[in-house]
């Protein structure tokens, strides 16, 4: 929804691709899945991945602590400025979906503070697999699960698996100790996804978030054009 | 006007950033004053009669078109606590975008302009009531309601309380509600002719103490 915009100069909508002084806000791309299976380690990854080409900032969302956001500042992967965390008042699938308020203050203020910038990464507090962000809050996402939470979750499916543009099934490295059938898993993802992709990574393997980071970039290009 | 808009407003679904904040509920568990359901109702009555007037009023002051930034600088002047009044902006800033995708009006236009980090959130209830078609009456039963239902969804999810039973609570607070409704429509009836100051200003120094702590904690559910 648009609304009028000849009377005011601060669009109320935020999944308007304009701020408002007219020039094209940044790329929003989220991240949800379930705790543990690398959210954090992906977003870090992508920071050091793209920070040298992209200006790039991230919003956190934590179940109750300010965690992800304080691992991102330890690892140094942006300067602080560009990393806030938004509270979810104990349901992280509400802020990311039902009542995207506190993360588009969090957006915006960035782009404001920090601006311009090309990419926002938004970090949903883990959840369960019902979980997805709001069109309203970000252009694209990505379900992050891993081969340790279980190799039947792509079969289980679910909206997370289903409908997110990129799924990304991480922790590779760790297949053969937990018995995970990467081939099933990507068969069960390919049957659940159609067309949709779908990247296998370990952040441990020299390859790390290499194809993730190229999806995103296309996504950009895409974004701009 | 349509009536039917007060249940768009109130209804606690509606986008507007409540959902993250306790209205002070997480802090009076950890301080062990709020237990269970009977507590609960001790905690929201004082709320109701404190907190809860002052942001009725105000609200319905709005509503009722007064002058928004003198309202603002009442609620300012009205809450002690530097941790209140910055989850009340914030609160406010967050109405503020959901009021305008769901009632566009220049009068909320104008008022985003002029508090780009949000005016108090009663203020914007009221503007927000008043955009709507709605009138004082409305915007004070709206903020009055929040004053407690906020508090008592926060302490299901804190306490694990039984639902029903915080629902409970706010059903038998109902008749109190109908008569802060009442104070803090005729309060806002005489801002008109007196100014701001005939606005009621009790406060409850527990709530405000209390947000000054929770802002300090590591960790937390809840932004207030
Ligand atoms: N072995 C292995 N561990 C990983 C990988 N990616 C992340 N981890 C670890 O998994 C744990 C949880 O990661 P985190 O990013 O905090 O998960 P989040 O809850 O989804 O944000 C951390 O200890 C990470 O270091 C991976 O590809 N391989
Ligand atoms: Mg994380």
């Amino acid at each position: 929804m648009h609304l009028d915009h000849s009377h005011h100069h601060t669009p109320a909508v935020s999944a308007d691709a304009h701020r408002p002084d007219g020039s094209r806000r940044a790329l929003r791309v989220g991240l949800g899945g379930p705790v543990g299976s690398g959210k954090t380690a992906t977003v870090a990854a992508l920071c050091r991945a793209l920070r040298d080409e992209l200006s790039l900032a991230v919003v956190t969302n934590d179940i109750y602590t300010r965690e992800d956001a304080e691992f991102l500042l330890r690892e140094a992967v942006l300067p602080p400025e560009r990393i806030t965390a938004v509270e979810t008042g104990a349901c992280p699938h509400t802020a990311i979906r039902d009542d995207i308020s506190a993360n588009l203050e969090a957006v915006e203020d960035l782009e404001d503070e920090v601006g311009p910038l090309d990419l926002i990464l938004v970090e949903s507090g883990g959840d369960n697999l019902t979980a997805t962000f709001s069109k309203g809050l970000v252009d694209a996402q990505i379900f992050v699960i891993d081969v340790a939470g279980g190799d039947d979750i792509p079969r289980k499916g679910g909206p997370g698996v289903t409908t997110a543009d990129l799924l990304v099934v991480n922790k590779t490295d760790l297949a053969p100790y937990v018995g995970s059938d990467l081939a099933r898993m990507a068969a069960d993802a390919k049957a659940q996804r159609a067309e949709l992709p779908v990247v296998f990574q370990s952040l441990r393997s020299e390859a790390g978030v290499a194809d993730v980071a190229g999806w995103v970039r296309a996504r950009l290009a895409a974004w701009r054009a | 006007m349509s009536r039917a808009a007060l249940l768009v407003l109130a209804d606690g679904r509606f986008p507007a950033g409540g959902h993250a904040h306790s209205g002070g509920a997480e802090a009076a568990v950890k301080a062990g004053r709020v237990t269970g359901a009977a507590s609960l109702e001790e905690f929201c009555r004082g709320r109701l009669h404190t907190a809860g007037l002052v942001s009725a009023a105000l609200a319905a002051a709005a509503a009722a078109g007064a002058d928004p930034v003198s309202l603002d600088a009442a609620a300012d002047a009205r809450t002690p606590s530097s941790a209140l009044r910055v989850a009340a902006r914030k609160l406010g800033r967050q109405l503020m975008r959901a009021a305008r995708a769901t009632w566009p009006s220049a009068e909320l236009d104008a008022v985003a302009r002029e508090f780009p980090k949000g005016a108090h959130q009663p203020v914007v209830l009221g503007l927000a009531a008043r955009a709507a078609g709605l009138g004082a009456v409305d915007a004070a039963y709206c903020s009055a309601y929040e004053s407690v239902s906020g508090a008592a969804s926060a302490t299901v999810r804190l306490l694990s309380l039984d639902p029903f039973d915080a629902t409970g609570v706010l059903a038998r607070l109902a008749p109190e509600l109908d008569r802060v409704a009442d104070a803090a429509v005729e309060a806002a009836r005489r801002v008109g002719d007196e100014g701001v100051e005939v606005l009621p200003a009790a406060s409850a120094p527990l709530l405000e103490i209390g947000a000054e702590v929770h802002a300090a904690w590591a960790v937390r559910l809840f932004a207030s």
